[in-house]
């Protein structure tokens, strides 16, 4: 099911949270509101969700063409998951998962053999079988954020929303559930929206992603398309490592650390290149990067492979040509 | 706790501190409740429990157990209502509902029973109202269940507002999107998560309302037999140098008081080993 957010502002006293704002969620993608903290994220998801109300207003927002602005939270249908997991702790696995069933007035609640089975059937779509009778304290990060995860699905959603899913784990479960996730996706095809303010993260798992700032939407468009092409300086520099250079002419340019050629500095070519001077050397990695100076005394980043690294058997103090991509 | 090397101190001075440290504890809390006890036997069982089965003991302890039978359910309910309006929302003058709950432990208690006095006592701005429907407040009971609620009201509240603030609404907020009603989000989420906080309000809620004087004193009129509480009671008998049975009934104010740190003590065993993460 898509969703078509349009026109929507919302303020908190006087501080402004979203500007105008709207989006359109493909049905079935995988979309990423990205952006840093205070650029309003979380409250356009929340607002999605129904958790938080936009300011009265034009401002609408579409479920597969449904105006659900005044549908509450509980009827909209959203499996919505949270940073912090939300389990209810008292409660085991199954229950968590099964609360969403059990508070269904009665003539909608399925039977009791039904919701077990409903259980069952999502914990091992999470890959969780067997802990049906933990409590939420004896599980791992992970797991828990993936009972949350089968919680929200329990009551077969009609979209996903997931705010901040991986922030409170560690780096490496993070990038397992990250994968898992994206996996995951494919294989139900729930139209998902989901917050993060990890480039990373957005650039590997969504289909789509938004770069939100300061309350308003800075650009939209496919992980590459936008690594690629950012609109402005701040998506550049939002979306990973850039160099801001100011050219000869007075002009600023961004040059991403990768796109820059390493060369001996007897191949300069004065029309492209530039000459610098290594500063400082970090190959403890996959690449390594250099940090260099220019004649005109900016510092630049650089990354360059290992292995011409080696071929060109760079130390500290050594003179380089720099090849700079050619302007677009 | 466990001790760390480097932050303990000489074995003379955890010596000394630790007896310090008992000593206060014998002094002032053990010694003072050992000699209620003591006074209390002074004259042997047969006096002992003379004291307890007279009459106007009897209706002291029957008048202090209805006055909590009504006010403490009264605070647990306005308490729990206070806690979830402030903690779950934000609104204007959630700060000066905050101050306004914290209110009677500011105010002494006998200003607490003025206040009561002034407003419903015979001279007092409904005082006159009251008369001509024949309703009696000050010097009933009616009054002494609102001086008690009044002075007792913010231990549910005062309990609940930390713990609910520190656990936040995710898990009401979860529920929310998953379909439930207020209703079964209070029963079946916010209560499980606070039953225990919630009844060691009620239980501190409960000690001091059976054991309140001050306010209660102002409003009650001393009515031997009619409108004296326990507390009450025990100053009337000491006054009249019936000390054998005060001690006697004052007793059972200490009983309870021990109770209730019994029970107290068993809820934090219970919910010590809790931990506090996110889930």
């Amino acid at each position: 099911m898509s969703i078509s957010i349009h026109s929507i502002h919302k303020t908190f006293g006087t501080y402004k949270a979203l500007e105008d704002v709207s989006l359109d969620v493909p049905n079935g993608s995988l979309t990423a509101l990205l952006g840093p903290s205070g650029s309003g994220k979380t409250t356009l998801l929340r607002i999605v969700a129904g958790l938080e109300f936009a300011d009265p207003g034009p401002g609408r927002i579409l479920f597969h063409g449904e105006n659900v602005v005044d549908i509450p939270a509980g009827k909209r249908q959203v499996g919505f998951v949270f940073q912090h997991y939300a389990l209810f702790r008292h409660m085991t696995v199954a229950d968590n998962i099964a609360f969403g069933l059990t508070v269904l007035p009665r003539h909608q609640r399925p039977s009791r053999k039904e919701i077990g089975d409903r259980v069952a059937e999502l914990l091992s779509l999470v890959k969780l079988d067997g802990l049906d009778q933990r409590r939420p304290h004896e599980l791992s990060g992970g797991q828990r954020q993936r009972v949350a995860l089968a919680r929200a699905l329990a009551i077969r959603p009609k979209v996903l929303l997931l705010d901040e899913p991986f922030g409170a784990l560690d780096a490496q479960v993070r990038k397992d559930l990250r994968r898992w996730l994206r996996l995951f996706h494919d294989e139900i095809g729930l139209t998902t929206l989901f917050v993060t303010h990890d480039q990373e993260e957005a650039l590997e798992l969504a289909d789509q992603v938004v770069v939100m700032r300061n309350a308003r939407i800075e650009q939209v468009g496919p992980p590459q398309k936008i690594y690629d092409h950012p609109r402005t300086p701040f998506v550049y520099e939002f979306l990973g490592n850039v160099n801001k250079l100011v050219t000869p002419a007075g002009v600023t340019r961004y040059v991403r650390p990768h796109e820059i050629e390493v060369k001996f500095a007897a191949e300069f070519d004065l029309q492209t290149d530039r000459l610098a001077e290594v500063q400082h050397l970090f190959s403890a990695g996959p690449v390594a990067s250099l940090s260099v100076r220019a004649d005109d005394g900016q510092f630049i980043e650089v990354e360059i492979s290992r292995k011409q690294l080696e071929e060109l058997a760079l130390s500290v103090g050594d003179k380089v040509a720099l090849g700079l991509p050619v302007s677009s | 706790m466990s001790h760390s090397e480097v932050t303990t101190e000489s074995r003379a001075v955890r010596v000394l501190l630790i007896a310090a440290a008992g000593g206060v504890v014998a002094l002032f809390l053990l010694l003072p409740l050992m000699a209620v006890f003591i006074e209390a036997l002074r004259k042997g069982w047969e006096v002992f429990f003379e004291a307890l089965r007279d009459e106007a003991a009897l209706s002291a302890v029957k008048l202090t157990l209805t006055a909590a039978a009504i006010s403490v359910p009264m605070n647990t309910l306005f308490g729990v209502a206070a806690a979830w309006s402030v903690t779950k929302f934000r609104f204007k003058g959630r700060a000066l509902l905050i101050s306004l709950i914290d209110l009677p432990f500011a105010v002494s208690p006998v200003i607490a029973g003025l206040v009561w006095v002034l407003l419903f006592g015979s001279h007092g701005w409904f005082g006159e109202w009251l008369q001509k429907y024949d309703l009696k407040i000050i010097f009933a009971l009616p009054g002494i269940v609102i001086a008690t609620a009044f002075v007792t009201f913010p231990f549910v509240a005062r309990e609940l507002i930390p713990l609910m603030e520190s656990q936040g609404s995710d898990q009401e907020e979860a529920a929310v999107t998953l379909g439930a009603g207020g209703w079964k989000i209070f029963w079946r989420v916010t209560v499980p998560n606070i039953k225990w906080g919630l009844l060691y309000g009620i239980l501190l809620c409960n000690a001091r309302a059976m054991g309140e004087f001050g306010a209660v004193s102002v409003v009650s009129g001393h009515i031997r037999g009619e409108t004296n509480t326990l507390p009450l009671h025990v100053e009337v008998l000491y006054n009249e140098y019936q000390f054998s049975a005060a001690f006697a009934c004052a007793t059972l104010l200490a009983l309870l008081a021990l109770v209730t740190l019994g029970i107290k003590s068993a809820i934090e065993h219970f919910t010590g080993h809790s931990s506090n993460g996110h889930y």
